[in-house]
């Protein structure tokens, strides 16, 4: 197991490399001037160019590459361009709310998605399976911004029961702030419940044709004995594998959802700042979303090895 | 020996002739019928004609001009004039979904065609030529194929700016890796065959084998999974421009149409119904086209569904 993980860790690094190379050549080749875009369009040449040099723009670009990355590592994130806030701050203010906001439809979507996906399974061709089937088609299909609208309109405009937009106010209480949630966190687990229950169904009807269930029926065991020790347990782990997949994928901003409902999180941050030509704060972002994809995609392989003796004695049978 | 090694040749060579013949059955006449049968596929085929209609004939399926206002009827509902209603500036939405239709198109064809080509050009020496080479290409794609689509297609926006065209280009990026990795999938399946060896013995170019001999069979997957991935597209290129970054008013895309409906909520709550509701249609009708040819170009899948029965 040491053997893996170390292995593993290591398979990190250039994939860290690669991706932090491609986030600055995105930065770097953007349109846009940084130091016009700093002082502004009525600045004059030998104001643009001293600025040109404080911001290291002088430098050939390897060596931007590597202050960059040292300036990253120092978590010295640059300021905001428009807003002049250090990006940290908005990014530290930002991330809480989607991290709420992706553990709450997660959740939802992973206890929904497995029983339907396991009802549907379990019962295959039924009445069950084909109008589960139908939901789960019709969840991938949605737009998750058309879903939002449609949610704004019956249960803002409407009922006006929820508020259309925001991520509600400091110290108002949990419920209070509860009321914003709602709406998009509905919006994200429809999609990721279809993705879920689908890849659930089809994992277990994989499972559930295998030989070592046939054996353990014959043995004799119930039915739910068999479905449970020993067909989920080994459905589990392309399911975990899926999980993983999807949660970093929600981490990395339900951008749609979030500026839907104009929700303060990291998604809306991005896409305001990548309108307004907020550089620092998109370059801060995309970094964030890339480091927790890459941590999470480790953490799911780590799982991932926990769960099936195969892959991690896989090495040394070679 | 000599008749020996022509018989050999000939055996081969009929082996790579009956390959090459069932990938160019991808388009027979069999295979139509068998789509038009199943009734999912059925229904999905109908949909994306009426899509493609709608993209090339749109000027003259639309009642009125998407672009042309009309200040004194400013967000009606929907009416025997005007089916869909009028939007913030007057203009009649049923044309401007219709128009819609075609950035929908562009976004749900060019953008997968354009990706399979790219697939196709890395993912065949990836499997052909192996080595370094295999590596290196298979890094890039596993690498954007971590990242969450909608992000990499905003970092690509950011690069190259807001627009039509730019999102096309990003979604067509987003289908890439799976294109590479199912061609370089069939490329291993197939490279150790005798046909293949023999067109090198004969002294093909690596590029002749990999174009001529290997590249039919990739067909009959690569129409499959362009019809797989077309939906996707679709979704994401309607996300992009939802955000401002795709296609920018007063080009009418479905997507740009629905933010536009946000802000008028209140007073015309019918506004975003329509865009949304053939964003939705059309998605379902390309994954049931998707089904219904897998299902028709699978012959498997065929015998399968039959012996359950």
């Amino acid at each position: 197991m040491q053997r893996y993980l170390v292995h593993r860790l290591l398979q990190l690094i250039p994939s860290l490399f690669v991706a932090s190379l491609f986030i600055f050549l995105i930065i770097q080749l953007s349109p846009g001037d940084p130091a016009a875009m700093m002082l502004g369009y009525d600045a004059t040449q030998e104001e643009l160019k001293a600025e040109r040099v404080r911001l290291g723009l002088d430098q050939p670009l390897p060596i931007r590459y590597v202050i960059w990355l040292s300036d990253i590592a120092r978590l010295n994130l640059g300021n905001s361009i428009p807003a002049r806030r250090p990006v940290i701050t908005m990014i530290a203010q930002a991330f809480p709310n989607t991290l709420r906001l992706a553990l709450a439809a997660m959740s939802i979507a992973v206890i929904l998605g497995f029983c339907m996906g396991a009802l549907s399974a379990l019962l295959k061709d039924s009445l069950l399976d084909s109008l589960i089937t139908s939901l789960n088609s019709l969840g991938l299909a949605i737009p998750s911004f058309w879903l939002g609208i449609l949610m704004i309109l019956l249960f803002s405009v409407n009922l006006k029961w929820l508020p259309p937009s925001g991520v509600g106010e400091e110290g108002a209480g949990f419920l209070h702030n509860l009321k914003y949630l709602v709406m998009p966190v509905t919006t994200i687990a429809v999609h990721q419940t279809a993705v879920l229950a689908r890849f659930v169904r089809s994992a277990l009807i994989d499972v559930m044709s295998a030989d070592y269930i046939r054996t353990a029926r014959a043995k004799g065991l119930r039915e739910a004995s068999v479905v449970v020790r020993h067909a989920l347990k080994n459905a589990l782990i392309p399911i975990v594998t899926i999980l993983g997949i999807q949660f970093a994928r929600l981490v990395g901003g339900a951008v749609v959802t979030e500026s839907v409902f104009a929700y303060a999180g990291i998604g809306r941050l991005v896409v305001v700042a990548i309108l307004n030509r907020d550089y620092p704060v998109v370059q801060a972002t995309l970094v964030l979303v890339v480091l927790m994809v890459l941590l999470i995609n480790l953490a799911v392989d780590l799982l991932y090895g926990y769960l099936d003796p195969r892959i991690r004695f896989e090495r040394s049978r070679r | 020996m000599s008749n020996l090694s022509v018989s050999l040749t000939e055996s081969e060579g009929s082996k790579a002739e009956i390959l090459k013949r069932r990938a160019l059955e991808t388009v027979s006449f069999g295979v139509i019928k068998r789509l038009l049968r199943n009734g999912k596929g059925a229904v999905g085929t109908v949909i994306l004609l009426l899509l493609v209609a709608m993209g090339i004939w749109g000027a003259q399926l639309a009642p009125y001009n998407p672009n042309e206002l009309n200040l004194d009827n400013l967000l009606a509902s929907p009416s025997p004039q005007h089916w869909f209603g009028t939007d913030e500036l007057g203009r009649d939405i049923l044309s401007r979904v219709i128009f819609g239709a075609s950035i929908s198109l562009q976004a749900g064809v060019l953008a997968v065609v354009l990706g399979a080509i790219v697939g196709v050009l890395t993912g065949l020496p990836a499997g052909y030529l192996g080595g370094w080479r295999d590596a290196v290409i298979m890094r890039i794609w596993d690498t954007i194929l971590a990242l969450p689509s909608i992000f990499l297609a905003i970092g690509i926006v950011t690069i190259l700016g807001p627009g039509r065209i730019n999102a096309v280009i990003a979604v067509a990026v987003i289908s890439m890796p799976a294109f590479a990795r199912l061609v370089r999938g069939v490329t291993l399946s197939i490279v150790e065959q005798d046909f293949v060896e023999a067109a090198r013995a004969i002294g093909c170019s690596d590029w002749r084998i990999m174009l001529r001999t290997i590249f039919p069979n990739c067909l009959t997957f690569l129409v499959v999974q362009m019809a797989i991935a077309a939906p996707t597209a679709i979704l994401v290129e309607a996300s992009l421009s939802y955000l401002g970054l795709g296609s920018q008013p007063p080009e009418a895309s479905w997507g740009n149409m629905l933010s536009a409906a946000q802000g008028y909520l209140y007073r015309a709550p019918t506004y975003g119904i329509f865009p949304g509701l053939a964003i939705v249609l059309v998605v379902f009708g390309v994954n049931f086209f998707a089904d219904g040819l897998q299902d028709a170009l699978d012959p498997r899948r065929i015998h399968a569904a039959a012996k359950m029965k």
